[in-house]
């Protein structure tokens, strides 16, 4: 391996980040942007078995088409604490908060983040939040959904719909403050030759997941203080009997939840771009697009919110031109994933677990993006929205896509967080159970969303019970290939073999330092005389 | 028809049906197809060009901007034929009214679907229609957002509080279909569920004798118990205008400007009078808000329209 960085190799027999202090202070005061990032590791990990539970509790109940298990408030609020769980206190911050906060200061050649004391604050932030969430959980519940829709949210619901939002607006500020530190540090401390065309792609989609966490996450905010003004002082802002509007309040909800989708999928698609050049071991097809459409995601992602809407009630004339919008927006996913396909033309290929999630994400996010085309299309959300159409449809890319995309940077960057190696056979068992129990859960919703099955419905008619059972025997398979990671990770911290620097033969700085890195990262300021991904020995400019 | 060989779409029974199907069936051979080019060529190259030795040599292709003009303009080309196509079906059922549309109107409230037939006959989580008939919906509701779905008629519109929603439709078939709620409204929404019940014409008029009193005759008792009488008188006199062929005209308000009296103004005009006043009246109207139920709004209305009738006749 040539070392076209120049960096210090210090010996890895020295102190690292992880033997760095192990006292419960050294961690909870901690401003090491590696050592935050395990602390976001566990935190997420506890709120997505949280979730998960919640979503067996609502696969559970719809094995029989009577609502039978549970009681119909006790259901929604199963699918509603499901939804908020997995949204704000594991996707939002799933890759960002701890792959990116792991690696970004590395892969720019910086000692830590830009802010680092406001790194730890992020992580109370959240944890802020969290707790407003357990706190849900324990207390009561919510039934309005994950959408908050008013005037059921403000004025009908009995649920703890205040301390939700808190949760939810208390865990935004930890969102923007993470994205603010990470635009300030891609900005100001890249190493001296990092320029923007050798940033990593894996940078360059947390850059674009940035700025819309920075732009969008204040509009929830406010829109959710709103409500929250409404529902405890009655002031009219969205129920008409306080003279409000309460389709203004889901325009100012997609406002921001529609980009909070960009915000879960582009550092999946950065994870997704440093996997397949490592695994193929060739530089990357269409650098510039892949950097370039990131940009494009984001910037289009925010004028497509009204195609949560074409049945709302908001004008059919805003719904064609948030539908032209939507169909432009498919474009620089598209554009992802062919460069993807053409990466892997003439490399030198291993399918190691990362890259069989990385695989799987690339088929399970072309089914949803293919499947978002037809929901972007007017006509059929007539029959579409509020169906288990969509209900598919949002799993394949935030499950197919994000969370496989998470699973695989776990992997592969797991020697370098824990310096440990982990089983590669039951990495490859669980990845292929993941992949199949969630086409087993997912696929069959399709099917039910377009025989008119609608979402959040307790009880349904007896014809769609067989596919409500393959769903659910899905879901038994899919939780299985999580709950396998979860054992055999924590025991390969333990009694895994040790990591050497650079076990997959990837490039990037992150490669050249000890796994784990020690806590100044560098033991000597980088500088950066290569390209980024110089895997390939052969340099061809152009195919065509 | 389409559904026996095709048994997993659910019946198709509207004008709508058939036109989002094939919509649907279009864009699923798109999909298909670039789904199934990804899958190939994924696994192709992963078998293909897989590892043999570490010290394998791969070139570095940088990139083909003929490729990706390519890949980018030539689905955004096809998809943008989807685009067409679909926003010219969303409008026949959103936005262009079909003519001698019959009316059909619903009130929603937690949990339940109530719908008034203008001849009088008035249902709860259920629907009775003609086949071949356009159907125009407006549709209010009492407390949260409902939404309104037929399946097998491919369609749905959200039914709001405070605002009247319409949608279009032609049923095509004889036969039960299911009716749901389609947007999250509480406890008992998956219960918020009824049957369409599509009739052959003759079916239909039997039907509809069975009711009592018609949409109008119920708006003018109420027209009279609130009192609205006392004021507007027919031949202009009173205190407030004259309603006399005042449904769907442009009235003229204080400031100039000109309003149609549609379904929503006369709503706004009984719950919030003062919003818009006609031009040479006193804003002295008391408020009804709170008063009436939709379904009564919804009759008041549906008289004052009648007058529009009457008036006709007579001149």
């Amino acid at each position: 391996m040539s070392a076209g960085t120049t960096t210090h190799d210090s010996a890895p027999s020295g102190v690292n980040y992880l033997t760095n202090g192990y006292s419960l202070k050294s961690w909870l005061l901690t401003v090491d942007h590696k050592r935050i990032a395990i602390l976001y590791l566990i935190s997420i990990t506890i709120f997505f078995a949280l979730g998960g539970i919640f979503a067996a509790a609502v696969r559970l109940e719809l094995l029989t088409p009577q609502g039978d298990m549970m009681d119909a408030e006790t259901y929604n609020k199963m699918f509603t604490m499901h939804g908020v769980v997995m949204i704000f206190f594991f996707l939002i911050p799933s890759v960002p908060a701890t792959l990116g906060n792991f690696l970004i200061p590395i892969m720019v050649g910086a000692k830590d983040l830009a802010f680092p004391k406001i790194n730890l604050l992020s992580w109370y932030l959240y944890i802020i939040g969290g707790m407003f969430g357990l706190y849900v959980a324990v207390s009561g519940g919510i039934e309005t959904g994950w959408t908050f829709y008013t005037p059921y949210s403000s004025t009908y619901s009995n649920s703890a719909v205040i301390a939700t939002a808190m949760g939810a607006f208390v865990a935004g500020f930890s969102s923007i403050l993470t994205g603010l530190n990470f635009i300030v540090t891609i900005h100001k401390m890249r190493a001296p030759g990092l320029t923007w065309g050798r940033l990593p792609l894996f940078v360059w989609a947390h850059y674009a997941t940035s700025l819309i966490q920075l732009l969008g996450t204040p509009v929830v905010a406010i829109t959710l203080v709103l409500m929250m003004l409404e529902r405890a002082f009655r002031i009219g802002f969205f129920d008409p009997a306080l003279g409000g509007d309460p389709v203004l309040f889901q325009h100012l909800f997609w406002f921001y939840s529609h980009p909070a989708v960009y915000i879960m999928i582009l550092p999946g698609m950065g994870v997704i771009s440093e996997v397949v050049t490592c695994y193929s071991k060739k530089g990357v097809f269409g650098y510039h697009f892949i950097a370039g459409s990131s940009l494009a995601i984001a910037v289009l992602g925010f004028f497509v919110w009204g195609h949560h809407m074409y049945t709302a009630g908001q004008s059919t004339y805003a719904g064609v031109v948030f539908s032209l919008i939507t169909f432009a927006v498919a474009v620089p996913s598209a554009v992802k994933i062919f460069n993807w396909t053409a990466t892997m033309y003439r490399g030198s290929i291993r399918v190691d677990t990362p890259m069989l999630y990385a695989l799987g994400f690339i088929g399970l996010f072309t089914v949803g993006g293919v499947t978002g085309v037809m929901l972007a299309t007017m006509a059929l959300d007539l029959h579409l929205h509020d169906t288990y159409f969509v209900v598919a449809h949002f799993h394949f890319v935030m499950v197919g896509g994000m969370v496989l995309a998470f699973m695989s940077g776990l992997h592969f960057w797991w020697p370098k967080m824990t310096g440990k190696i982990y089983p590669e056979i039951w990495g490859r068992v669980s990845a292929v159970l993941v992949f199949l129990g969630f086409n087993f859960t997912f696929f069959p919703q399709f099917l039910l969303g377009y025989m008119g099955m609608p979402r959040r419905y307790h009880a349904y008619p007896e014809e769609w019970q067989v596919l409500h059972v393959m769903s659910t025997i899905g879901a038994s398979v899919l939780m299985l290939g999580f709950v396998l990671p979860a054992i055999y990770l924590t025991w390969s911290v333990f009694k895994g073999k040790a990591a050497e620097a650079n076990p997959w033969q990837a490039k990037g700085l992150e490669w050249n330092i000890p796994s784990p890195p020690p806590t100044e990262n560098f033991p000597a300021p980088v500088v950066v005389n290569e390209e980024v991904y110089a895997y390939s020995h052969e340099e061809v400019k152009a195919l065509v | 028809m389409n559904e026996k060989t095709l048994p997993l779409l659910p019946e198709s029974a509207s004008n709508l049906s058939p036109q989002i199907d094939a919509l649907m069936m279009a864009e699923l051979g798109f999909s298909v197809f670039f789904s199934i080019l990804i899958f190939v060529l994924v696994t192709v190259f992963a078998i293909k060009f897989r590892r043999k030795s570490d010290y394998d040599v791969t070139p570095h292709i940088h990139g083909s901007l003929i490729l990706e003009l390519g890949w980018s303009l030539l689905p955004f080309a096809m998809i943008l034929g989807f685009f067409v196509w679909g926003t010219t079906v969303y409008f026949k059922a959103y936005a262009i009214q079909p003519n001698d549309a019959m009316e059909i109107f619903v009130t929603g409230k937690q949990w339940m679907w109530k719908v008034q037939h203008p001849e009088g006959p008035r249902e709860i989580n259920e629907l009775h229609v003609p086949v071949g008939r356009a159907l125009k919906f407006t549709m209010i509701s009492e407390d949260v957002i409902h939404s309104y779905y037929i399946p097998a008629f491919r369609l749905k519109r959200d039914v709001l509080p405070g605002r009247y929603t319409t949608m279009y439709v032609t049923p095509t078939k004889v036969g039960k279909f299911h009716l749901f709620c389609a947007e999250y409204c509480g406890t008992q929404h998956s219960g918020m569920i009824g049957t369409v019940y599509v009739q052959e014409q003759s079916d239909y008029e039997k039907w509809v004798a069975g009711g009592d009193e018609s949409m109008s005759a119920r708006g003018e008792a109420l027209f009279g118990q609130y009192g609205c009488v006392t004021c507007h008188l027919p031949d202009g006199k009173g205190r407030g205008p004259s309603l006399v062929g005042v449904y769907n005209s442009n009235v003229k308000l204080q400031g100039g400007n000109l309003v149609k009296a549609d379904d929503a103004y006369l709503r706004e005009s009984i719950l919030n009078p003062r919003a818009k006043v006609v031009d040479t009246y006193q804003s002295i109207m008391p408020t009804f808000q709170g008063q009436i139920s939709e379904e009564g709004l919804l009759q008041i209305i549906a008289y004052i329209k009648s007058l529009e009738k009457e008036e006709g006749g007579q001149q």
